[in-house]
């Protein structure tokens, strides 16, 4: 499977030779788990693994609590305080499908920036970055459905302005809600459906995840120096790596033991710490909270979403030629799909033929600022839209656009990299000696 | 104290600007020092018990809990009540069976296997979770650190609201203004009078419609405990995080437990993960 030259499965006894010939699977599983691997991966390498443990975590948690979860306007909110009180360890399997959300967005985002930084979207792994942006659209619909599940107040107004944003496209925006709602507006019928979609998006994520695996397995993991496996024999390509088992899988295993003593002591001491009081009051449609927020990881994008008022002459200038079919609000929800977009895009929009931002001094500051940008956008996204806070979230959201559209293509044709390691051997050599001295 | 309080919202409201949680900033919310707080807190089985008491001779005459079933008081972790007590006390509530009259429904007295009635007063919230419906402590700056470090604060919130009846301002008199003062309240009414030029308040908290409950010497306690105000409120606000989260102790216990193993966990990986990499680094990390 995988294009790096290496040992492959051998069947010895004869069970062994009869199966084989009829599945290879333990032929496919042996050539995932040794897959050749850069050795010289350092720690935000780790990120994968977290990833699919929560992937399991939340599957396995959530199939427990579904079994007594009741998808009823009148029931959810019960059923919910039901798990709590009288299902056994309830209260826990909750906290940790909870905080899972969290901890599976933790690790996404951190695999993101990783990519970003390193390289990671450059040929030939495009494919393997447009997959990863398809999974992360389907984990933020999928835990905002798992958002609205426990039909409390922001479960209910979230979903009122989420499912809003489609509203705000042109011509066909209310059909739109009304159709993804189920009705005119949230209510029995967009709690079903969500209950129905939050069980089902899991598993595509799932079968995602197999192909990205399976897509960059055909390529081979990118690494910090961006300087590819050779691949000219086994012998070289041995210099360059290890065996995924027994190395990475310890390495990742160690990591993933020291992030779940953290989300341990999430879940154990402070499980609504991430929470929001108000989704612990039963959903009331005629009480508006004063201040509907989303959680934590939707902030940056919701930031960018209210970023662009009808005062900003960008949106105005919009708003003028398109006759007024984008305005304020529809030109606010591009912007936040549009930033999503732009990460996918990364790709084609970095023009540098180095593919590690550790060989591009000017790039570095850039990503630095990226990554300040980012957390700006997290923190504003859950302010109140006054000045200072909405030139605030208007600076950070026209810096996040102008990474990818402007600078990513600038710094390719203007910056002067530094020189990289011919071999990934000889990075690692650099820091850790030549085991043959 | 009143102006040692005045004195800190006075320095919080200048230190905040107008974020998203500003309503909060304007309510003062003492930090009550509950013994469930922290990651080796658990409840206190009596001070639940007071609580408990207070809740059934005042809160209940308007207030709910209806999502808490009446034998959980005895269960471990909470007010553990013994079995006779529990018994007793269900006895004590009518609770209304659809199920009976010929399935036209009826009252009958409770049984450890029925929850605590809904609200009976108009307009009261049920308590179940109130106490973690309400968030304390914001801030600063909606960075939630105050949260990280304080706790979520939705006892203390509860304390506070009931501590926090305090005399009409000055700049209020005269105004008609439904409910009472409440300098921990922030979300109700509030006189366009006790605002500055900016539309700054210049009093803490805002109007509530519940009459001040407590007043101190409420209940008459067994043992002799302390029934003053500031007991009381702290000891209710104790109970009323238990019926919220019911199964505090255990999660906490979990939680410890959970810690200690996986930071055993990984220090054995880490060092299995040294070991199977040591030949591959013949010598170690360069100074760099």
């Amino acid at each position: 499977m995988s294009g790096i030259p290496h040992d492959h499965y051998e069947p010895k006894s004869g069970a062994e030779k009869w199966l084989h010939s009829r599945l290879p699977i333990v032929g496919l599983l042996y050539d995932t788990l040794m897959i050749p691997t850069p050795k010289n991966l350092n720690w935000m390498w780790i990120w994968g693994i977290v990833l699919t443990f929560t992937l399991v975590l939340q599957i396995a948690t959530g199939v427990v609590l579904v079994m007594h979860y009741t998808p009823h306007v009148d029931m959810a909110f019960a059923s919910i305080e039901h798990i709590m009180r009288d299902v056994n360890g309830g209260h826990m399997i909750r906290y940790f499908h909870m905080n899972g959300a969290s901890l599976f967005f933790v690790a996404v985002y951190a695999h993101i920036f990783r990519g970003l930084y390193y390289g990671s979207y450059k040929a030939p792994r495009e494919v393997t970055w447009i997959i990863g942006m398809l999974i992360y659209l389907l984990m933020m619909g999928t835990a905002f459905m798992g958002y609205v599940l426990p039909w409390g107040q922001m479960s209910f107004h979230g979903t009122a302005v989420i499912t809003g944003l489609f509203g705000a496209i042109p011509f066909i925006g209310d059909a739109v809600q009304t159709w993804l709602l189920g009705a005119n507006a949230v209510g029995q019928p967009a709690l079903n459906r969500f209950f129905s979609l939050h069980y089902l998006l899991p598993f595509v994520i799932a079968g995602l995840v197999a192909v990205h695996i399976w897509a960059f397995h055909s390529t081979g993991n990118n690494n910090p120096t961006g300087v590819e496996v050779r691949r000219t024999s086994k012998e070289d390509a041995q210099k360059d790596t290890l065996p995924f088992w027994p190395y990475f899988v310890i390495k990742d295993l160690f990591a993933l033991a020291v992030i779940l003593v953290v989300f341990m002591a999430v879940v154990g001491f402070m499980p609504n710490y991430l929470g929001h009081p108000d989704n612990y009051i039963p959903a009331n449609p005629l009480a508006t909270p004063a201040h509907i927020v989303p959680e934590w990881y939707f902030l940056p994008f919701y930031a960018i979403l209210r970023a662009f008022t009808a005062d900003v002459w960008a949106v105005q200038f919009v708003q003028f030629i398109t006759f007024g079919i984008v305005d304020a609000k529809f030109f606010g929800v591009l912007a936040m799909f549009g930033a999503i977009v732009a990460i996918a895009l990364a790709p084609w929009l970095d023009t540098s033929s180095v593919r590690s931002g550790r060989y591009r001094p000017m790039f570095k500051m850039w990503f630095a600022l990226l990554v300040v940008d980012f957390f700006v956008l997290m923190w504003v996204g859950a302010q109140a839209t006054t000045f200072p806070y909405d030139w605030i979230s208007l600076i950070a959201a026209t810096y996040w656009f102008a990474y990818f559209f402007v600078i990513l293509p600038l710094l390719g044709v203007i910056e002067k990299p530094l020189p990289q390691p011919a071999t990934i051997e000889e990075d690692f050599n650099a820091h850790y000696g030549n085991p043959a001295e | 104290m009143i102006r040692k309080l005045t004195l800190s919202v006075a320095v919080a409201l200048s230190l905040s600007t107008t974020g998203a949680f500003a309503s909060g900033a304007e309510a003062h919310v003492e930090d009550f020092a509950f013994p469930f707080e922290g990651p080796f807190g658990s409840y206190d089985q009596n001070q639940l018990q007071r609580g408990l008491k207070i809740f059934t001779e005042v809160c209940s005459a308007c207030h709910g809990l209806e999502h808490v079933r009446i034998g959980t008081l005895g269960d471990e972790g909470g007010p553990m009540l013994p079995e006779d007590q529990v018994l007793a006390y269900a006895a004590g509530i009518e609770v209304f069976d659809p199920a009976l009259n010929d399935g036209e429904g009826d009252f009958r007295p409770a049984t450890p296997a029925d929850k605590f009635p809904a609200n009976t007063g108009a307009g009261a919230p049920d308590l179940s979770l109130m106490a973690k419906a309400r968030a304390g402590f914001h801030g600063p700056y909606g960075l939630g650190l105050n949260q990280l470090f304080k706790g979520m604060g939705g006892a203390e919130y509860i304390a506070s609201i009931l501590h926090g009846y305090e005399e009409t301002p000055a700049c209020a008199e005269g105004v008609d203004m439904a409910g009472s003062y409440n300098v921990a309240f922030p979300n109700g009414g509030y006189p366009d009078s006790c605002k500055d030029e900016h539309g700054n308040h210049t009093v803490p908290g805002s109007w509530i419609a519940m009459a001040q409950p407590l007043v101190g010497e409420d209940v008459e306690f067994d043992d002799g405990h302390s029934n003053e105000l500031h007991h009381e409120v702290q000891d209710v606000a104790a109970f009323l995080m238990w019926t919220a989260e019911p199964k505090l102790n255990a999660r906490k216990t979990a939680g410890l437990k959970g810690v200690i193993f996986l930071t055993v966990l990984s220090v054995l990986l880490y060092l299995t993960n040294k070991r199977i990499w040591a030949p591959h680094k013949n010598r170690g990390r360069k100074e760099d």
